[in-house]
């Protein structure tokens, strides 16, 4: 409101570039999504149809001019953008699965203006006149905000991705096995923390019940490290199957986790180990009246 | 929480199977309920030939603190009277739970449902596993 006179002139120049380059942007519309369909791109993306690459920068190319007439040449949430926001996250997915990295995605949407500028430039009689590089300016923020938009959307799905991948993470890697009719077992491996002990516990416990099981044994060769707090799931998981009427054997302990566990005082007393999982399988058909005839595997002797 | 009339707490059923007694909880179990169950089992037990009592908690779904010592309790005392008690069918979400309350029940016998429970009391079918699959509990 107190804006002086010629920052008013400045800004109606402004509004009047943005409403040219948006009327230019719907004019050269096809010609614009021609030349984008040769772009690295969009050639990238749309590897089998350059049909499909023209009609997606075409909506790219609309979406870009209904983001100028609105005057809104900065804001990455322009409503303009929605209708192309899940296109330009697909492209982007697309090309991060290809191993684009962030930096070479930004520059392939930088590389878009190029052509457009070209284009542009035609329309004037004089391009170096003020209203060309007006327009010129507009544009250079339009396209700035388009690659904003590719980036977050690009790094959302990036997001999503590692949010999916942890999760399935967590559900894949305790799969529990039947080794022998009543004997189940949990081969660990990784990094155990509190939700992934938990959920070790449930689908073990789980197991017990499905598949009648009178002996579960977690098998913790792949495990790296064993603090006091795994340590205490471990014990708990035993307690857990024993109140339901199975026995739990825990085996191979490294001989430096098993030191550590010393020093660190922890009392595994109540729980039967074993030293490998072959050892706590024949543990276990003993205790069943299986007896296995042949002579036994390399390091697994009877105790 | 007792959530009945104090005066009469529900019973709950004690069967006799040959020496052995089978007590099959079900649903919610009211503290009182608990009470009198411990109380009746451990009369049961001494006026009778009891070699072993079998405890089927597959119907709860819940087992508070409470429950859980009334369980270590029947199980202490029926020792004392040379009978043995094993508690069959607990869920894992139960088992969880108790855990997490730090109660293992030590000196408690489980089993994973009242047929195995049988067999560990020398009970019923061999103790061979020889169920079929489908056949779950």
């Amino acid at each position: 409101m107190q804006a002086p006179e010629p920052d008013a002139a400045h800004q109606a120049a402004q509004e009047a570039a943005a409403a040219r380059t948006a009327d230019f942007l719907g004019r050269r519309q096809e010609q614009i999504a021609q030349r984008w369909a040769d772009a690295a791109l969009f050639r990238t993306v749309f590897t089998l149809s350059r049909d499909e690459a023209v009609e997606a920068g075409k909506a790219v190319v609309d979406a870009l001019s209904t983001v100028a007439a609105s005057r809104r040449l900065e804001d990455i949430t322009a409503p303009g953008f929605l209708p192309v926001r899940e296109q330009l996250q697909r492209m982007a997915a697309s090309l991060a699965r290809t191993g684009a990295t962030a930096a070479q995605i930004a520059d392939e949407v930088a590389a878009l203006r190029g052509p457009v500028d070209a284009l542009l430039r035609e329309e004037f009689e004089d391009p170096a006149g003020d209203e060309a590089r007006q327009c010129a300016l507009a544009l250079a923020l339009l396209m700035g905000t388009l690659r904003l938009v590719v980036m977050e959307t690009a790094l959302s799905s990036g997001q999503e991705l590692i949010e999916r991948q942890r999760q399935q993470l967590l559900e894949v890697a305790t799969p529990v096995i039947q080794l022998w009719e009543s004997v189940v077992a949990v081969p660990l491996i990784g990094t155990l923390d509190s939700a992934r002990s938990q959920v070790v516990m449930e689908n073990l416990l789980d197991a017990i019940v499905a598949q009648r099981a009178r002996y579960a044994i977690l098998d913790i060769t792949g495990v790296p490290t064993v603090d006091s707090l795994v340590a205490q799931h471990l014990m708990k998981t035993v307690a857990a199957a024993r109140l339901m009427g199975a026995e739990c054997l825990v085996s191979g302990i490294r001989p430096a986790i098993a030191q550590t566990i010393v020093h660190l005082g922890i009392d595994l007393g109540t729980v039967v180990t074993h030293a490998t999982l072959a050892d706590a399988l024949a543990y276990a058909l003993r205790r069943q009246g299986v007896v296995v005839s042949s002579g036994t595997p390399g390091g697994a002797g009877p105790q | 929480m007792n959530g009945l009339p104090s005066g009469s707490p529900a019973q709950v059923p004690v069967l006799a199977l040959g020496s052995l007694l089978l007590v099959t909880l079900q649903g919610e179990l009211y503290d009182g309920t608990a009470e009198q169950l411990q109380s009746d089992l451990t009369e049961r037990i001494a006026h009778s030939h009891v070699t072993g009592v079998v405890i089927d908690i597959s119907g709860v779904e819940i087992v508070d603190s409470f429950l859980g010592r009334i369980l270590a309790e029947i199980a202490s005392s029926a020792r004392l009277l040379a009978t043995r008690t094993v508690v069959a069918g607990m869920r894992p979400a139960v088992a969880i739970t108790l855990v997490e309350l730090g109660l293992t029940l030590p000196g408690l016998d489980t089993a994973l449902d009242v047929e195995r429970a049988l067999a560990l009391l020398g009970h019923g079918s061999a103790p061979a596993p020889s169920v079929p699959a489908w056949e779950d509990a």
